[in-house]
């Protein structure tokens, strides 16, 4: 059985049944990044491309790897070289790709909902690769299979989110993806970047870093957008570092295996210190990794495939 | 030119009057109202209103008719034929055009398309500053000796309470209210949609209700002070009600008004649509909590005017992402249906508050003809069906603005016909001018 919908906008509307397909699916196709000649043939002839009106290294890289691995024909768009710059319209922008015979168009946008107001236009599939501070559902789809191959399981788990929760889409995406396959969630930060009524989605809510880090199994660890500090949502970079920082000493309060995430990229220094990023619970690089084989499985199941026994 | 319209449930609330008559027009005025014989109706054009309610002109005091300067999604002639489509007989224009509306001639020229129109009569509104910057003042004398009814910067707030201060003193001198579109620019900070549970979950920027409400609290207390009549445009938070409600006790010279869209629709409007950026409009819908509290203060006379805040724009300015869209909802030609479908029906609102609060009380508050059946009261009328079903087709809207949230619902309820100054304007639907 394969994934019943045109798009992946965000895990919000997902139910736990379509996460584990793909999180399944990405672990079987996983082993294909470590072959020797890294290509299978399963989407030849499709073509995908990526759409970014935010700066992406990381994501952008990976969508188009995991398309390249799969035999996809993969273009890359980014603004600075497009039409947007002749003050061409979103929606313009993507009628005239289509046009041109994409099947599936990887878009991130400043704007929440951008992704779905062109899902709601298009004929192809759109993958959201971040929209504002909405969503961003294959990094915490790449995050739920990290926790996965280190646990086995999910359910049961303490999860802590720490930082600016509300400018966040991997907030939110992870606490969407955390909850719904039954992890206890926790999310941390000053009470300025905190968002509204963020109980009601099911998490536990702390400003106290040392309380939020007791006992959790994993520990996620937010970037510092650090213009945020110049909009005076904090007083300094210091007193955020000194109150939220995730130091080797302060995460001596979680269990002792706990895993250590980022979705990059990191500000050494100010949410995380280096002795912890690098340090052995870290598993930031094998994020990056799953992060190529979870969107090898969103391609592959949105073109068609069905379940990898 | 005579014209009875025979057997309808007659509702005057100016007058008390809830009960079947028959209603006489000659000569552009209210010439009887009662149980006319048969002698009565030679020689005059017969509207059959058996089963249907028979009211004073309905008076809609805040609209955006984007001329001059945004044709594109409006005019003045389209806006009046999209109100008399509606059931409105009168319509005030805002002065946030291009350029605004805040110097005589342009209050002269707005008049002068409202008669040119001749569908709903069109009564201008003068900017409070000039240019719509919130700085100084505009020439309101000289724009109230040119028929201005009120003066506001609507679309912006009066940031500055000095200004706004003066501008009620002085308005008070013209007899004039001074609408206040009530939002604190800073606490606004960009946003799209209500600062809440939804606008968390969908990642949109927010607008706290407690943006509008420092406000309202400012200019009520600079209402008082000043001995000046505010009238608070658009009110759409529980809080904003209450110290309203509070102020009106105190004997503050304050009235208000409530959009019909804030009283039918919530912000998970914005979550259920995907990102529709037809639910996008300022003041932001609120949670059921603020539509709950703004139904009672229907009731309880807090507030005293409906609106539509009728905002029309071209699908340019709406069919892109959801925080780039334009803010605004083209309402004229659903504001009644939803109200007779959502609160009259469902025992929210009698027919006669509906007429209290989109008829009587507009036109006692802003000093307009109409808003009674008297006689000799001008006749401007609305005739309405509480039973025809009303399918809502922005296509066939006369407004040139189809941004609606509501499109595709049948509600049931509508205006069968408008007359104005005596004059068929609309029937069945159709607009006659």
């Amino acid at each position: 059985m394969g994934l019943k919908r045109k798009d992946i906008l965000g895990l919000a509307e997902m139910g736990a049944d379509e996460i584990n397909l793909i999180l399944n699916t990405g672990e079987a196709l996983k082993e294909i990044i470590y072959r020797p000649i890294k290509k299978v043939p399963t989407l030849r002839g499709k073509s995908i491309v990526t759409l970014f009106y935010e700066s992406s290294t990381r994501t952008r890289t990976s969508f188009e790897l995991a398309g390249k691995y799969l035999s996809a024909d993969t273009t890359s768009i980014a603004t600075a070289t497009s039409a947007v710059q002749k003050g061409e319209t979103l929606l313009d922008t993507a009628k005239n790709l289509e046009a041109m015979g994409f099947d599936i168009f990887i878009v991130r946008h400043q704007s929440a909902g951008a992704p779905h107001f062109l899902a709601r236009n298009l004929r192809a599939s759109v993958i959201n690769a971040g929209d504002g501070m909405h969503e961003h559902p294959t990094q915490a789809l790449l995050d739920l299979l990290t926790v996965r191959q280190r646990f086995g399981h999910i359910e049961g788990l303490t999860v802590t989110i720490i930082g600016d929760i509300f400018h966040s889409r991997v907030a939110r995406s992870n606490i969407w993806g955390l909850t719904k396959l039954g992890a206890r969630v926790r999310v941390c930060g000053p009470a300025t970047l905190l968002p509204p009524d963020i109980e009601r989605m099911g998490v536990e809510v702390y400003t106290d870093l040392d309380a939020a880090l007791r006992g959790a199994d994993v520990v996620n660890v937010l970037r510092l957008q650090l213009e945020r500090q110049q909009k005076g949502l904090f007083p300094t970079i210091r007193e955020y570092h000194e109150r939220w920082g995730v130091t080797k000493a302060r995460l001596a309060a979680a269990k002792e295996n706990v895993l250590v995430m980022h979705p990059g990229p990191m500000n050494r220094g100010v949410e995380i210190d280096s002795e912890v990023a690098d340090g052995d619970q870290s598993t930031i690089l094998a994020q990056v990794t799953n992060g190529v084989a979870i969107r090898m499985a969103c391609l592959y199941l949105l073109l068609g495939g069905g379940e990898i026994a | 030119m005579k014209m009875i319209i025979k057997g309808g449930r007659v509702i005057d609330p100016a007058r008390d009057i809830d009960e079947t008559m028959d209603l006489l027009i000659e000569d552009g005025a209210i010439a009887a109202c009662g149980r006319l014989g048969e002698g009565a109706v030679d020689g005059a054009e017969v509207i059959e209103a058996t089963g249907k309610w028979v009211v004073p002109g309905l008076i809609d005091v805040h609209t955006h008719l984007r001329e001059p300067g945004q044709e594109e999604k409006e005019d003045i002639g389209s806006g009046a034929r999209a109100a008399v489509a509606g059931g409105f007989t009168a319509i005030a224009a805002m002065a946030n055009t291009v350029p605004p509306v805040d110097n005589r001639p342009l209050v002269e020229y707005v008049l002068n398309r409202g008669r040119v129109a001749n569908a709903a009569r069109v009564y201008p509104i003068g900017a409070v500053s000039k240019g719509l910057k919130g700085e100084e003042l505009a020439e309101l004398a000289d724009m109230a000796e040119g028929g201005a009814i009120a003066f506001s910067d609507d679309g912006k707030p009066v940031m500055n309470a000095e200004l706004m201060r003066l501008a009620l003193q002085y308005a008070q001198m013209l007899n004039r209210p001074v609408i206040a579109h009530e939002e604190d620019r800073n606490l606004f900070s960009d946003g799209a949609m209500h600062f809440g549970y939804w606008s968390s979950m969908l990642g949109l920027r927010g607008i706290p209700a407690v943006a509008e409400e420092t406000m309202v609290a400012r200019d009520l207390m600079l209402a008082e002070v000043t001995g000046g009549h505010v009238h608070i445009a658009h009110v759409s938070t529980a809080r904003s009600a209450a110290l309203i409600r509070e102020a009106k006790g105190r004997g503050v010279k304050v009235t208000a008004e409530a959009a019909v869209h804030h009283l039918i629709l919530t912000d998970e409007a914005v979550a259920t649509s995907g990102y529709d950026s037809n639910t996008k409009v300022n003041p932001p819908l609120r949670p059921q909590s603020d539509v709950n509290a703004l139904r009672e203060a229907l009731n309880d006379g807090t507030i005293d005017c409906l609106v539509t805040d009728h905002a029309p724009h071209h699908e340019d300015d709406k069919n892109v992402e959801y925080p780039l869209a334009a803010f605004g909802i083209s309402g004229l030609e659903t504001a009644l249906p939803l109200l007779l479908s959502e609160l009259v029906a469902k025992g929210q609102l009698t027919p006669a508050r509906l007429v209290t609060l989109y008829s009587t009380n507009p036109a006692r508050i802003f000093g307009l003809p109409g808003g009674t059946l008297a006689e000799g009261a001008p006749a401007d009328v609305t005739v309405i069906d509480p039973a025809a079903l009303y399918a809502v087709d922005p296509r066939k809207f006369y407004s040139k603005g189809k941004n609606t949230p509501f499109a595709g619902q049948v509600l049931r309820g509508r205006a069968v016909a408008t007359i104005v100054g005596g004059q068929l304007k609309m029937r069945d639907g159709q607009v006659l001018v």
